[in-house]
């Protein structure tokens, strides 16, 4: 992929700056003449914000996305090119730079901030589509598995087909005959009664001074040639012969290296260290305080990192330090107890219909902390000098890396620009910019280039964790075993506000939550709140079909009638995943349904449990995203998701003591591997109903379907993750009901 | 003074002799193919190989490795010609991230040297150490059978002989 190159970093700045200047990209020659030279170079016109015709009838697709692997760029490029009609073999792409170019950001944040939310009306819009840059842009953020279905349908596609009408219109004019005789292919327009076939290129300064179509249409799904076939990735050839550049590979001349020791409980300070043996270490070139950490500076890592060892830190103290995953579980089972519950939905009368009913089934789940645990170590390389600082970096959102860094300095945003790179995994902890802003200030405390590595140990003990969460249920069930009634309440509530809600047909609903802060840092772990409360929903629903004695996909069946779409997802998943096959000994099946991001997920898993060790044979999964653009990079999306959910479903366990995580690396904080990954067969149902993400809908249906079909194969429930803490050589069965 | 042959090539690097062979590799060669994930021998991120055995070079000292024979993902290829797991991982669309891909190239590439048809025993215990948390594990013994089935020559990098009938599926 192309990388903006200095002038051209000006140039995106008024590309990817969003609505304020697209304007003027797209129009050279109008009010803003004098940004006109910045955005037209050699012989090249922008045509639109998200496209760019060289006079090589090149198509270049700029895509404010980052890669960490899902591919989207290449999807968002398949989109754009389909509307345009465009070559693919001639598509390239950029990732836009994060630069919001001079006034826009302030302009936006305030924009932002206000919370003024865009119109619904106007997304389909090519005015919808500016001001949906600017949102996105202005965050620049890769997450929310928002790529495809934010970005690709008011962006890409609203985009290519405009560039499209504009280019039409423009061989309209030149060729002096009307615009619905020509058509276009390959990235030419074609008039097929004079026989005529010319280049885009060759209309694309004519069409950049056309004012854009406000409504430019967009293809019926019949008309698609690009969109729903699986074109190879473009990032991947780099990823095999070693050349792809992620921010740790960076090189920057006259750089030093640095790694960093952080306070281990959470908040804490250096309180005083002493750093006497280290700067005497070869090739030691500075000790930075940074407060709240030791960082070495060294001509390489190793260096860094063996003097780094020898530091002693005295850290300032606090009631954190006697702090444990025990206790923090008393304080969520205290507070849920004692707190006033914040009502989050609520149907009917869910306590009178509790107080009345006969039966009442009363459970309680946990999760525990867990780790991004990203392939590639956190880190970040930097230059400060009294120009301003440079970035190179692999981020989620590299605009908001750009302001914190900016703020942290005490620089003008102006003044920091970030380069920013393919990502060895993200998975939401690369949204973050605390890497960053440390080797910014130890790049301005040596004075020199710092590339800063921080070793796994303190890429696991210094993470932004997936929260611990308590959630307990109560429902009332009717003799006949239909639920009447479900109460849900659980700790602290997150993002996205529908994760802990259900699509289930129970007449009397009340969910909600108690805030329980601990010391803790928390952030977006890949489907965010999806992972917690899929787990506990899907397997409060589980118990219930066992309580009701019916089969748990019967069951669920029964209290989505109606609902169509999931319907056939479940069914698909049920058919294709041989729900009703008969099972060997210690075999067994649970199936779970998530709807998250958009997207809806149905998945089986198959069990064999002997002499209490689990063998995950197979995982079966059905996925509606509405319309899958690349179904290879959905299914891969499927298999990904599965694979990170099944870790943390069995292993995953960041334990709190004294104050500190106790796991550092992956011999404590283990991994799915290739000896017991399953066997993951991947449906894909094209429902054409509104699309939905791809990048986290596969997570959440992991945890309870495992824990379910360990359920079938063994009696035991697991209530609380992972599956690690259970001895499955001794069945657990407890009280069938309260 | 250490001097290491990597990928043909004979260096000298002046560096301490407890320094692993990763860090030399990336630091030093700037050979920045060779990935760091762990420190401790648990990714295998940082997987190259020591006269043709995949070896951990995270914990390898430098010292260790002198007048040994040492390829690294960088090496693998014959010229311009794509080594055929590479291509077998661009076929199946392998890579995620991709930050953990060199590592497990070089340990598909040792395993299919040492046993060019594998079971799925075999390649449990070959893959095992190297860690994908994109979960590409069914793509990557797909790709493993794939240039198994293939039946092709596997490039030697360390032969005189280069094959010249490599074909690609």
């Amino acid at each position: 992929m192309g990388k903006w190159t200095r002038r051209g970093f000006i140039t995106a700045g008024v590309v990817g700056g969003g609505a304020l200047v697209v304007g003027v990209a797209i129009r050279p020659g109008n009010q803003n003449e004098s940004l006109a030279p910045l955005v037209t170079e050699g012989g090249e016109n922008l045509v639109n914000t998200w496209v760019k015709i060289g006079a090589d009838n090149l198509v270049t697709a700029i895509v404010p996305h980052s890669e960490m692997g899902q591919g989207a760029q290449t999807a968002l490029a398949q989109m754009l090119a389909d509307e345009l009609d465009a070559d693919w073999e001639s598509v390239q792409f950029l990732e836009a730079p994060a630069e919001d170019g001079y006034a826009n950001y302030p302009l936006i944040k305030g924009y932002m901030m206000k919370g003024a939310p865009i119109p619904s009306a106007l997304g389909g819009t090519v005015d919808g589509l500016f001001q949906q840059i600017a949102k996105s842009i202005h965050m620049q953020v890769t997450g929310g598995s928002l790529s495809v279905r934010s970005t690709g349908l008011y962006g890409m596609r609203v985009g290519g087909a405009a560039a499209r009408s504009m280019l039409l219109e423009a061989a309209a004019a030149s060729w002096q005959v009307p615009v619905d005789e020509l058509s276009t292919e390959s990235s030419h327009v074609i008039h097929t009664s004079s026989g005529r076939r010319a280049p885009y290129s060759e209309f694309a300064a004519a069409a950049g001074k056309l004012t854009p179509p406000s409504v430019p249409p967009l293809k019926a799904p019949e008309d698609f040639k690009l969109m729903g076939k699986s074109v190879p990735r473009h990032d991947i050839p780099a990823k095999v012969d070693g050349t792809a550049t992620f921010g740790i590979d960076v090189q920057v001349a006259g750089m030093k290296h640095a790694t960093v020791a952080a306070a281990p409980v959470f908040g804490a300070k250096v309180q005083s260290y002493d750093a006497s043996s280290a700067q005497q270490m070869p090739g030691v070139v500075q000790v930075v305080n940074l407060d709240n950490a030791i960082a070495v500076v060294a001509d390489s890592y190793w260096q860094a990192k063996k003097a780094l060892a020898t530091v002693a830190i005295q850290w300032t103290g606090s009631v954190n330090d006697t702090r444990d995953s025990e206790g923090i579980f008393e304080q969520f089972s205290s507070d849920l107890g004692s707190a006033e519950v914040q009502e989050d939905f609520a149907q009917g009368d869910a306590a009178a219909a509790l107080a009345a009913a006969q039966r009442v089934i009363e459970r309680e789940y946990r999760v525990p902390y867990l780790a991004h645990a990203c392939m590639e170590p956190m880190n970040a390389t930097a230059a400060v000098n009294e120009n301003g600082c440079e970035i190179w970096i692999g981020s989620q959102d590299p605009l908001r890396c750009k302001h914190h860094v900016a703020e942290a300095l005490g620089l003008e945003p102006d003044r920091v620009q970030v380069n920013n790179h393919v990502m060895g995994g993200g998975f939401g902890r690369r949204a973050l910019t605390d890497v960053a802003i440390q080797a910014a200030k130890i790049s301005q405390a040596a004075g020199v280039p710092v590339k800063l590595i921080w070793s796994r140990e303190e890429d696991i003990q210094q993470d932004y964790y997936r929260p611990a969460i308590l959630s307990k249920f109560r429902a009332a069930m009717s003799e006949n075993g239909d639920p009447q009634a479900w109460e849900n309440s659980f700790v602290d509530k997150h993002e996205p506000a529908e994760a802990p809600h259900i699509p289930y047909a129970i007449a009397n609903q009340h969910i909600g939550y108690v805030d329980s802060l601990t010391h803790v840092p928390f952030g977006a772990w890949r489907s965010v709140d999806h992972s917690q409360h899929g787990f506990f929903t899907e397997s409060f629903v589980d118990e219930l079909a066992h309580e009701a004695g019916e089969d748990p996909y019967q069951f669920r069946r029964r209290l989505l009638a109606g609902n169509d779409r999931l319907l056939k997802v479940l069914d698909t998943a049920a058919e294709k995943g041989r729900w009703d096959a008969p099972l060997g000994e210690g075999q067994g099946r649970g199936i779970a349904l998530q709807r998250s991001f958009g997207s809806i997920v149905a998945e089986v898993v198959e069990v064999t449990v002997t002499d209490g060790e689990v063998s995950v044979d197979k995982v079966t999964v059905a996925v509606d995203a509405g319309f899958a653009v690349s179904p290879d990079g959905l299914t891969a999306q499927m298999e990904s998701g599965v694979i990170y959910g099944l870790t943390a479903a069995l292993y995953g366990d960041i334990e709190i003591a004294k104050g500190r995580v106790k796991q550092g690396n992956f011999d404590s904080y283990p991994m799915v591997r290739m000896n017991d990954a399953p066997e993951i067969e991947t449906h894909i149902i094209n429902s054409y109903e509104f699309w939905g993400g791809a990048g986290e809908p596969g997570t959440p249906a992991i945890a309870p379907a495992l824990t379910a079909a360990i359920y079938a194969a063994t009696g035991t429930r697991i209530r609380q993750l992972p599956v690690s803490r259970y001895d499955l050589n001794v069945a657990i069965r407890e009280e069938e009901s309260a | 003074m250490i001097t290491l042959t990597v990928n043909g090539q004979s260096h000298e690097v002046d560096v301490a002799a407890d320094t692993p062979l990763l860090w030399v590799i990336r630091e030093q060669l700037k050979l920045t193919g060779t990935k760091f994930g762990c420190g401790i021998a648990q990714c295998g991120a940082c997987t190259v190989h020591v006269n043709g055995a995949p070896t951990r070079s995270c914990i390898l000292p430098v010292s260790a490795v002198q007048g040994t024979e040492i390829t690294t993902i960088e090496g693998i290829a014959d010229g311009a010609e794509l080594h055929p797991v590479q291509q077998a991982w661009i076929d199946e669309q392998v890579p995620q991230c991709g930050y953990c891909q060199s590592g497990q190239v070089m340990s598909a590439v040792a395993l299919l040297e040492a046993s060019p048809n594998p079971s799925d025993d075999d390649i449990d215990r070959a893959m095992s150490g190297n860690v994908c948390r994109c979960g590409m594990y069914g793509r990557i013994r797909r790709a493993i059978k794939k240039v198994a089935a293939n039946q092709v020559e596997i490039f030697d990098p360390q032969s005189e002989v280069t094959s010249g009938e490599v074909t690609h599926g």
